[in-house]
C-alpha cells in the first residue's frame, strides 16, 4: 500500500509535465533555479567541514531549526500546501491508518520542497566528515530532522484544513505573507545586525536549541564529533519522541478530518448593494472598469500588488538610510507607474475561463481594453502622482519635479497603453482565480518570460523621448528640458495610450475566440 | 420539423474519413445560409457543417442542424460526444475548423457582435467573475450588453425573486452552492431577452424545485416566442420538456427532429441507447454478484 501511495505521488508529478512541452521548460528553468540554491546550500555546508567544530555546531543547529519551523509555517500562511495527495480523496478506500500515514509521510519527500530539504539535511553528513561517529550521528540526524519536517507540516495542514479552506483566511494570509517577503531585504540586514552584535549568544542560542524538538536531530553530528555521547544519546530520544508524538497527533487528526469534512459557506447576504456598478457609468466600458476596481480590491492576487506598492518608498527609503544619499528614492514614481501599468498585462489572463461572459456577451474589444485600462487608471494615478511629488520633500530636489512628473505620467499612460495591446493577444501564466498569489501558475511560463522581456523592450523604445529629456536634464542641469517633459511625457503617453486600447481593441474583437481558447487550456 | 443533414465537408483534403455507419435519413441538399429547408421561416439557429480538431481527435465532425423558431430543442449525447463543442462554436465561443452557424439568420463568425446580442448563452465548464455578488453579476452581465442601468435592475431583481437567489444577492459568487452558481450563470444569460437561448447542461446539481422554476421560466420563453437548445444527459427531462431533439455521438449527429419522429414508438432513452449503441448493459461484471 505504501508502494502503491509513493507510486500514485510520482505517477501525479510526471504527468504534471505531460500536459505541455512548454509547461516542461518551465518546470526545467525552476528545477535549475532550485538546483543552484541547493548547490549553494550543500556546497556551503560541506566547507563547514573545516570550521570550527563549535561554529559548525552552531550553523547547523540553527539552520535545521529554521529549516523545521519553515516548514510549519510556509505551508499555512502561503496555502501552498501540497494536496495532491490530499488525504480527504482516501477517504473511501479504507486504507489501514499505519500504512496511510507512512504512505503519505514518505511521500512528502517527492517533489521539490521534500527532496531538496532531505538533499540539504544530507549534506550536513559532510559538515561532520571528522569521525566515524560523527559522520552516523549526523547521518542520523539528517533522516530524523527530515521526517520531522514533513511530518510536523502535514500534522500543521491537518489541523488547520478547516481553516485554511475557509475563503477569508486564505484571501488574507496570502496577502498578508507578501510583507516580509518584500521587505525581507531590510529584515535581513537587521538579523545580519542583530547577528553581529550577538555573536557570542548565538552558540548559546543553538546549545539550547538543539535540545527541543526543533533543533535535536541536527544536533547529533556536532555532539558525537565532540564526544558527548550522552547528550547525543537523548537528543536521538527527543527527536524520535517528536516524530512519535507528531505521527500520533496526525493520526487523531486525519480520522478526526475525514468524518467532519470542512464547512464552507457563509451567511446569506441579502442584495441591493451594487457597490461600484452603480457609481461608475452605466456603460460597457463603465461596467468593465466597476468590475475590475471590484476585483483589485477583493481579489488577493490584484490585491497582493497593491500591498507590494506601499512597501517600494519603505525598500527605497531603507536602501537611502544604508548608503547615505536618498537619490534613489526620485526614481519612485516612474518605477511605481511602470509597476501597476504593467500589471494589467495579466488581467485577461486573470479572468480565466471567466472571459467568456465577455466573449458571449460580445463586448467590443474597445469597451473591454478601455475599462480595464481606466480601472488601473483610477487606482494607480494617486498613488504615481504622490509617490513622485513626495520624495522631493525628503530629496529637496524641487528643480526635478517637472521632468519626474512628465516621466512618470508618460511612462503610466504608455505602460497602460502597450500593456492593453499585448494582454488582447498574449496570456500569461498566473495563478488561477481562487488560488494563492504564491501558487506555481500552470502553463507557459517560458513564453510569459518571452513575451514580458519583449514587451518591456518596446515599453523602453516607446519611453525614448521622456527619458532622453531626464537625461538632458542630468547633463546640462537646467530645468528647461524638465518643462518640456512635462508637456511631452503626458501627451505622448495620452497619444499611445489611445491607441494601445484601440489596437488592443480591434485584436482583440480579432482573436477573442483565440484568447479564451488559451485561456481554457489553464483551469 | 427539420431533417438532419450530413453533407461531406467541404474542404475535403483536410476532412476526416467519413465514418461508415452514417444514418439513414442523410439528405444531400445545399445549405442556404440561415434558411430552414421548410422555406419560408428562417431558424432560430441554424448550424451548417461545423467541424472542430483538436490536435489528433476530431471532437466535431461535421455537424447541422436545424433549430427552428419557437421551439425547445434538446441536444443529447453520451459524454465526449461534441455537444458543448458544437455550442461553443455555435455561439461565438470557439472558432469552428469548417462549417457556418446563423442565428437568425445572422452569421456568427462573420458578425459576431450583432448574433451574440440576439443570444443568451450558458456555458458549461467555465468560470464566472465569483469575486462580484450574485446581484453585481448579474449587472454585471446586463451592462456589458449595453442595457440602461434601470431596465437592469428591475429585471435583476424580478430574476433572483425567479430562480429563487434574492435572499442569496448579496453573497459572493465564489461562496454559493454548485446549484446557486448554476442559476446565477442561466440568470445573466437571460437577463438581456435574447431570441435564442443556448443552455450548455443547464439541470447540472440543481435541485429539483429550482430545476422546476428553471422549466417553468424556460416553458413560458418559448410560449411566447423564444427558442431554447438544451444539452442534457437525462433522456426522461428532455422527452418531457422538448419538442425537438438531435441525439449526438462522435462528433456527428445520428438523429433529429422532433421528439416524436426521433423516438418512434419506444422512449427516448431507449432509442437512444440503440442509436449510440452499447447497450450490452446485463453482460459481464458476474463477479459483482458474488458477493
Amino acid at each position: 500500500m505504501v508502494a502503491h501511495l509513493l507510486n500514485l505521488k510520482w505517477r501525479l508529478l510526471l504527468n504534471g509535465f505531460k500536459r505541455s512541452p512548454w509547461q516542461l521548460v518551465g518546470m526545467a528553468l525552476g528545477l535549475l533555479y532550485a538546483l543552484g540554491v541547493l548547490t549553494l546550500l550543500v556546497g556551503g555546508l560541506v566547507a563547514l567541514r573545516w570550521a570550527d567544530a563549535g561554529i559548525a555546531h552552531t550553523v547547523v543547529v540553527l539552520g535545521g531549526a529554521v529549516t523545521v519551523l519553515g516548514w510549519a509555517i510556509i505551508p499555512l500562511v502561503a496555502s501552498a500546501a501540497d494536496m495532491t495527495l490530499d488525504p480527504a480523496r482516501f477517504t473511501t478506500f479504507a486504507i489501514p491508518p499505519r500504512q496511510l500515514l507512512t504512505g503519505l509521510a514518505l511521500a512528502g519527500f517527492i517533489g521539490i520542497p521534500g527532496l531538496a530539504t532531505l538533499i540539504a539535511a544530507l549534506g550536513t553528513v559532510g559538515t561532520w566528515w571528522r569521525s566515524v561517529p560523527a559522520v552516523s550521528g549526523a547521518l542520523l540526524g539528517a533522516v530524523l530532522g527530515a521526517v520531522t519536517c514533513v511530518v510536523l507540516s502535514k500534522v500543521v495542514t491537518t489541523a488547520t484544513a478547516g481553516l485554511a479552506s475557509s475563503r477569508r483566511f486564505k484571501d488574507v494570509s496570502s496577502i498578508i505573507v507578501f510583507i516580509p517577503l518584500v521587505l525581507l531585504g531590510p529584515i535581513m540586514a537587521g538579523v545580519v545586525d542583530g547577528v553581529r552584535g550577538s555573536a557570542e549568544y548565538l552558540p548559546a542560542l543553538a546549545r539550547t536549541v538543539s535540545w527541543t524538538p526543533f533543533g535535536a536531530p541536527w544536533s547529533l553530528g556536532g555532539d558525537l564529533a565532540a564526544g558527548d555521547v550522552v547528550a547525543a544519546a537523548v537528543k536521538v530520544l527527543i527527536s524520535v519522541a517528536t516524530i512519535v508524538a507528531l505521527l500520533f497527533c496526525w493520526h487523531l487528526l486525519l480520522q478526526r478530518a475525514l468524518v467532519t469534512p470542512p464547512y464552507s459557506g457563509g451567511s446569506a447576504k441579502k442584495g441591493g448593494k451594487l457597490g461600484l456598478f452603480g457609481l461608475l457609468p452605466g456603460t460597457p466600458a463603465g461596467a468593465v472598469a466597476a468590475r475590475a476596481l471590484i476585483y483589485w480590491f477583493k481579489d488577493p492576487r490584484y490585491a497582493a500588488s497593491l500591498v507590494i506598492v506601499p512597501m517600494f518608498p519603505v525598500l527605497f527609503f531603507f536602501a537611502g538610510s544604508q548608503s547615505g544619499g536618498y537619490g534613489l528614492l526620485m526614481i519612485l514614481g516612474p518605477l511605481t507607474a511602470f509597476t501597476m501599468a504593467w500589471s494589467i498585462c495579466a488581467d485577461v489572463s486573470y479572468d480565466n475561463t471567466a472571459f467568456a461572459l465577455h466573449l458571449a456577451a460580445g463586448v467590443r474589444g474597445l469597451d473591454d481594453r478601455l475599462g480595464r485600462a481606466l480601472a488601473c487608471l483610477a487606482i494607480s494615478l494617486p498613488v504615481v502622482l504622490l509617490f513622485t511629488v513626495a520624495p522631493l520633500f525628503v530629496t529637496g530636489d524641487w528643480h526635478w519635479l517637472p521632468n519626474l512628473l512628465g516621466l512618470s505620467l508618460g511612462t503610466l499612460f504608455t505602460g497602460l497603453g502597450l500593456a492593453s495591446v499585448i494582454s488582447a493577444r498574449y496570456n500569461i501564466a498566473v495563478p488561477l482565480p481562487g488560488d494563492s498569489p504564491f501558487k506555481k501558475p500552470p502553463g507557459n511560463v517560458a513564453q510569459t518570460l518571452a513575451v514580458q522581456a519583449v514587451g518591456m523592450g518596446l515599453l523602453a523604445l516607446l519611453l525614448v523621448p521622456e527619458l532622453a529629456l531626464v537625461a538632458v536634464q542630468a547633463f546640462s542641469g537646467g530645468p528647461e528640458a524638465g518643462w518640456i517633459n512635462l508637456a511631452v511625457g503626458p501627451l505622448l503617453g495620452l497619444v499611445l495610450f489611445v491607441l494601445g486600447v484601440r489596437l488592443g481593441g480591434k485584436w482583440l474583437d480579432a482573436r477573442g475566440p483565440e484568447m479564451f481558447a488559451q485561456l481554457s487550456v489553464n483551469r | 420539423m427539420t431533417e438532419p443533414r450530413h453533407e461531406p465537408m467541404s474542404t475535403p483534403p483536410q476532412a476526416p474519413e467519413p465514418h461508415v455507419n452514417r444514418p439513414a435519413q442523410a439528405n444531400a441538399t445545399p445549405p442556404a445560409p440561415g434558411g430552414s429547408p421548410a422555406g419560408g421561416a428562417i431558424a432560430a439557429l441554424s448550424i451548417q457543417g461545423l467541424a472542430k480538431r483538436f490536435g489528433e481527435k476530431i471532437a466535431v465532425d461535421g455537424v447541422s442542424l436545424e433549430v427552428p423558431a419557437g421551439s425547445f430543442y434538446g441536444m443529447v449525447g453520451p459524454n465526449g460526444a461534441g455537444k458543448t463543442t458544437t455550442l461553443s462554436m455555435a455561439t461565438g465561443l470557439l472558432r469552428p475548423d469548417f462549417g457556418a452557424a446563423f442565428v437568425h439568420g445572422v452569421d456568427v463568425w462573420a458578425k459576431p457582435l450583432e448574433a451574440k446580442k440576439l443570444m443568451g448563452v450558458l456555458p458549461d465548464g467555465v468560470r464566472l467573475f465569483d469575486r462580484l455578488t450574485g446581484e453585481q453579476l448579474v449587472t454585471y452581465s446586463g451592462l456589458l450588453r449595453g442595457m440602461d442601468r434601470d431596465v437592469v435592475g428591475a429585471r435583476v431583481t424580478e430574476l433572483l425573486a425567479a430562480l429563487d437567489l434574492q435572499s442569496d444577492a448579496g453573497t459572493l459568487v465564489v461562496d454559493y452552492s454548485a446549484g446557486m452558481t448554476k442559476k446565477i450563470a442561466l440568470a445573466s444569460a437571460l437577463i438581456h431577452a435574447p431570441r435564442l437561448l443556448v443552455l450548455d447542461e443547464p439541470f447540472e446539481s440543481v435541485d429539483p424545485v429550482s430545476a422546476a422554476n428553471i422549466r417553468g421560466i424556460l416553458e413560458s420563453y418559448v410560449a411566447s416566442g423564444g427558442t431554447v437548445i438544451v444539452s442534457s444527459h437525462v433522456m426522461d427531462l428532455v422527452q418531457r420538456m422538448c419538442s425537438h431533439v438531435a441525439v449526438v455521438a462522435g462528433g456527428r449527429v445520428l438523429a433529429a427532429g422532433s421528439v416524436d419522429e426521433v423516438r418512434g414508438g419506444s422512449t427516448l432513452e431507449e432509442r437512444f441507447v440503440q442509436l449510440v449503441g452499447g447497450g450490452h448493459r446485463t453482460e459481464g461484471l458476474e463477479w459483482l454478484r458474488t458477493f
